[in-house]
């Protein structure tokens, strides 16, 4: 048995041994992005512990301080370095929270989304016949709404069910299912592609000789040896849900005022553009924009790096 | 020989840069091809057979070049040429067959115009001479109702015939030398046997040499006039081919030679080579060959043996200088 | 029959069809009817324990989809695969016998597409035995797949490597410890070799050879070299778009070959003591299985060819030491072998 650490000594050489740790070290801009998408993580995770403020807690919000400029502008403090928002809230830790609320959303429903299109698309490529004509039919009928449009449609549906009250609660939950629902057909197209090659193979034809019964033989031999191309669609996918929340949330369907992500920001912001408070939609917006630009570099390199053809 | 030497390659070494350090794909190769000689290369994958007919036409996969040697073509040094001066000796003096027809057929035109394009791109004619001259050749390779096939795509084409285009493809321009890599792998046993009597008819006619690239020793067997035997970018042995099939004199030919089975005589067991051809980069001190030999003695695993006369070859390997001296 | 007699494989008219037309909707709108391939036309032979049996033929013309019948990867449109007595064609009676199933398995072609790239090997080869419960105890398991390892060549500690680690004979090698591992008596082999080098093929082969002698199995063996399966064989079958045309003990089929696709084929090869051979090769090409030829589907290529040919398929007759199906064989016009290589 090896120890623990000459384990973990025996996988850091082989992750800095391997093809994509080499690519990874090539590209300057990756790894740019990959450190500015590691800082995101730490400010949003460790936002309880980094933030100058807690947005929250209501009990100390100051209402006089609302609408102070960022701290170099004239009338700015020090106290609030990016300034503050309409109800006195740090713009600065506003932020560092609603990063948090965004990357949490945009994870889950990635993985709503992956888990979802990763079995839809396993099940129709493995069993094909009907049951594959039933499933891609149904990605094709989605694939031609907008993904927006099906998460809105599926959030005012469950406004509708839930109330009004009951939705604001688990909104975050509402969210990740609207989203996951709209990003499913890529991972289900993806992974059906790749199981028609991959069942094929000697190696499946193989375990049906053995006589390993079908499911057993998708989960055990096929998945394993199509995760790649999903991890490099998750990467990108992270993005673009992202992108989405704060759309959603920018259109007032996402989350309620008193837990802002960055798009609820956006939109606070967007109402006192004009009257000169620019910083309340700029910030976030900046923030926003770095974030989807690093994840969505990180996954084009993925995507190239696992590309056998293009390297 | 005697005959004028067509070809000359000189000790070319073709090297791969890598992340992990140099590849030598192809190590102080020499040899030589007369004009309306067949040269077989065998060797097995990754020998190095079809990098050097690549590095002879000037069609190496970058990152792959030529760092050392020469190559001549009648005594003109054709390895160092600007591309576009080696893209004119390419199909006017050189000519190329792949394995795959289809790499070398572009799908979206008509093989006609393919030919007509190649003819008239290396020789002085009008467009209606070059398209006779394209049907002429069709029929050469034995294309039936050729003057109609001319307006056929490749993909109206079977496997066989496409490869007796991509032949007529390569004689277009009556180059002096073709480069032959693989060119009956693909297809069937029958059809290899229509395409292999072809090559050789036309070479006879034309006086073509060609330099045929192969892991099948029984197509060189039949069709080669020379035969050089590669492992793992070097030549182990090079000489006329009843010579290196019958009194082979390198270790490696002699156990290539029993490990191919035959239809004339039935062995139980096959001479086995144990082990398998290093990989490029881990290719063992002193003679390549040194971990499967069965002779392998102290100076194998120091010194690297270079192509020394074993009869009518040449053979790298000290068991002949050996031999010589007692 | 008695009981020594009953052949440990016993194929009956197999015959299988695959439907290759293109989707409903396109048929529809371009007006084209289903295309069918008979892939398997009707084929018989019977395998002895402990025999090797080969099937050769160009490509297309159906020995990998007999391989692939045998063992279950596809089922029988018609005729019956008998194992040791059982019929085990259709696939519901297949699977009433899972003895049976363990009792047969198969090796591959292509060294790469055989095994899970994201397995260990230890984990590869003790497949058939932790699915088979043949061993539970994990030190029992480990232990097995080390002498199996052993056995072809390789060394017990290979099992912690992944295949992508071994060259494409090692990863051979592995696929015939995996078959090996749930102890089967009949082996059916894909063209095992065509994708190796020779002298990798030269060690493969003798393996195969000591392995049969060591635990008597009994291979089906898939090729399109002659050479290889004249070394390999103690019976062969020459297929030809569907059809088995001609089967023969080893022997027979490469002195007095009978039927004129077998002599073509057997002409056709270019053999080391060959040297500077010139031949006539036989014209023509394999036609499309889309479309075969009415009547003896080699009528177009055969130089023996008469009208009878052309309208009638050609029943298989017995002969000395094999069958074949050729009405110029019934009908005595069939001129001797070494004079026709002579000419």
């Amino acid at each position: 048995m090896m120890l623990p650490f000459a384990r973990v000594v025996e996988f850091w050489r082989q992750t800095t041994d391997s093809d994509l740790f080499w690519s990874f070290k090539r590209s300057k801009l990756v790894m740019v992005s990959a450190v500015i998408t590691v800082l995101f993580f730490i400010m949003a995770f460790g936002a309880p512990y980094l933030a100058p403020h807690n947005p929250f807690d209501l009990a100390s919000l100051e209402l006089s301080d609302a609408f102070k400029p960022p701290a170099w502008e004239e009338g700015g403090e020090m106290k609030y370095l990016l300034g503050t928002d309409d109800q006195g809230r740090d713009l600065l830790s506003t932020i560092m929270y609603g990063s948090r609320i965004s990357l949490v959303v945009g994870f889950l429903s990635v993985i709503f989304a992956m888990v979802l299109g990763i079995g839809l698309g396993l099940i129709a490529g493995y069993v094909g016949g009907p049951v594959d004509g039933l499933i891609m039919r149904i990605a094709d009928v989605q694939l031609s709404f907008p993904a927006i449009l099906i998460a809105l449609l599926v959030d005012g549906v469950s406004r509708g069910i839930l109330g009004e009250a009951r939705h604001s609660d688990i909104a975050e939950a509402v969210l990740v299912v609207a989203i996951g629902l709209s990003y499913w057909v890529q991972y289900a197209r993806t992974v059906r592609g790749s199981v028609l090659v991959e069942k094929n193979k000697e190696y499946v034809q193989a375990a049906r000789v053995i006589g390993l019964p079908g499911p057993l033989i998708a989960l055990r031999h096929v998945l394993p040896n199509v995760m790649g191309p999903v991890l490099v669609i998750a990467t990108i996918n992270l993005a673009l849900a992202i992108i989405t929340e704060a759309t959603l949330s920018f259109l007032g369907v996402g989350l309620p005022p008193t837990e802002p992500s960055l798009g609820t920001l956006i939109r606070i912001g967007n109402d006192f553009l004009f009257s000169g408070e620019w910083w309340i939609t700029i910030f976030p917006g900046v923030v926003l924009a770095a974030l989807v630009l690093s994840v969505n570099l990180l996954g084009d390199w993925l995507r190239d790096a696992l590309n056998p053809k293009l390297r | 020989m005697t005959s004028p030497k067509l070809l000359e390659v000189r000790n070319l070494r073709v090297e791969f840069p890598t992340r992990r350090g140099t590849l030598v794909a192809v190590d102080d190769v020499s040899l030589d091809i007369a004009a309306g000689e067949v040269l077989g290369v065998v060797g097995e994958s990754g020998a190095g057979k079809s990098m050097t007919g690549a590095a002879i036409i000037g069609l190496l996969e970058p990152p792959g070049r030529i760092a050392a040697g020469e190559i001549r073509l009648e005594g003109r040094r054709i390895d160092n040429l600007p591309y576009n001066e080696m893209r004119k000796i390419r199909g006017r003096q050189i000519g190329a067959i792949f394995q795959d027809p289809l790499t070398s057929l572009n799908p979206l035109y008509k093989v006609g115009d393919q030919l007509i394009e190649t003819i008239l791109t290396h020789l002085p004619l009008t467009q209606a001479q070059a398209r006779d001259r394209a049907v002429k050749l069709l029929e050469d390779v034995g294309i039936p109702s050729a003057s109609e096939r001319i307006n056929h795509y490749p993909h109206q084409f079977s496997g066989g015939m496409r490869q007796r285009v991509v032949i007529a493809l390569a004689l277009a321009a009556e180059p002096k030398l073709i480069i032959a890599d693989e060119p009956t792998t693909a297809l069937d046993v029958s059809i290899q046997a229509q395409i292999i009597t072809l090559l050789k008819r036309l070479c006879r006619e034309h006086g073509t040499a060609v330099m045929l690239v192969t892991h099948d020793m029984g197509v060189i067997a039949e069709t080669a006039d020379r035969v050089a035997v590669m492992y793992a970018g070097r030549i182990a042995e090079i000489g006329p081919v009843q010579d290196v099939i019958k009194r082979p004199h390198h270790p490696y030919t002699i156990g290539l030679m029993g490990a191919i089975p035959t239809m004339t005589h039935k062995v139980e067991r096959l001479t086995q080579i144990d082990g398998s051809m290093p990989r490029l980069n881990a290719i063992p001190k002193g003679c390549a060959f040194n971990p499967r030999c069965p002779k392998a003695f102290d100076r194998c695993y120091r010194d690297r043996p270079d192509p020394m006369p074993a009869g009518n070859s040449l053979a790298a390997c000290w068991l002949v200088e050996e031999k010589a001296h007692v | 029959m008695s009981e020594q007699t009953v052949p440990m494989l016993r194929v009956t008219n197999l015959k299988r069809v695959f439907d290759v037309s293109p989707p409903w909707l396109n048929r529809v709108l371009e007006g084209k009817g289903k295309s069918i391939v008979r892939a398997v036309d009707g084929v018989s032979f019977e395998i002895n324990k402990g025999e090797t049996f080969s099937l050769v033929g160009e490509s297309g013309c159906g020995k990998s989809t007999v391989a692939r019948l045998i063992v279950g990867l596809y089922e029988p449109s018609e005729g019956e695969i008998n194992f040791e007595g059982v019929n085990i064609g259709p696939a519901a009676e297949r699977a009433k016998h899972p003895e049976i199933q363990g009792r047969m398995q198969m090796i591959f072609q292509d060294p790469y597409a055989s095994l899970n790239p994201r397995w260990r090997v230890g984990d590869i080869v003790a497949e058939p035995l932790r699915f088979r419960g043949l061993l539970k105890d994990k030190k029992a398991i480990e232990k097995r797949v080390g002498e199996l390892l052993t056995q072809v060549g390789l060394s017990p500690l290979d099992a912690r490597k992944y295949p992508h680690e071994f060259s494409g004979g090692q990863r051979q090698r592995i696929s015939i410890a995996r078959a090996l591992a749930g102890e089967p008596e009949f082996l059916v082999c894909d063209e095992p070799t065509s994708a190796l080098d020779v002298s990798v093929q030269a060690q493969i082969l003798n393996l195969m050879k000591d392995l049969q002698r060591k635990l008597n199995l009994t291979y089906l063996f898939i090729s399109h070299n002659l050479a290889v399966v004249y070394h390999v064989s103690d019976k062969v079958g020459v297929m030809y778009l569907g059809r088995l045309v001609e089967w023969a003990d080893t022997e027979t089929l490469f002195n007095r070959p009978q039927h004129p696709y077998t002599r073509m084929l057997l002409d056709a090869i270019p053999d080391l003591d060959m040297t500077g051979r010139s031949r006539t090769p036989v014209a023509g090409e394999v036609p499309s299985p889309l479309n075969p030829p009415p009547g003896c589907s080699f009528h177009p290529r055969c130089p023996l060819a008469n009208e009878r040919c052309k309208r009638e398929v050609p029943k298989t007759i017995p002969v000395p030491g094999g069958a074949v199906a050729c009405h110029a064989v019934e009908e005595g016009r069939l001129p001797p072998w070494k004079a026709q290589a002579a000419a």
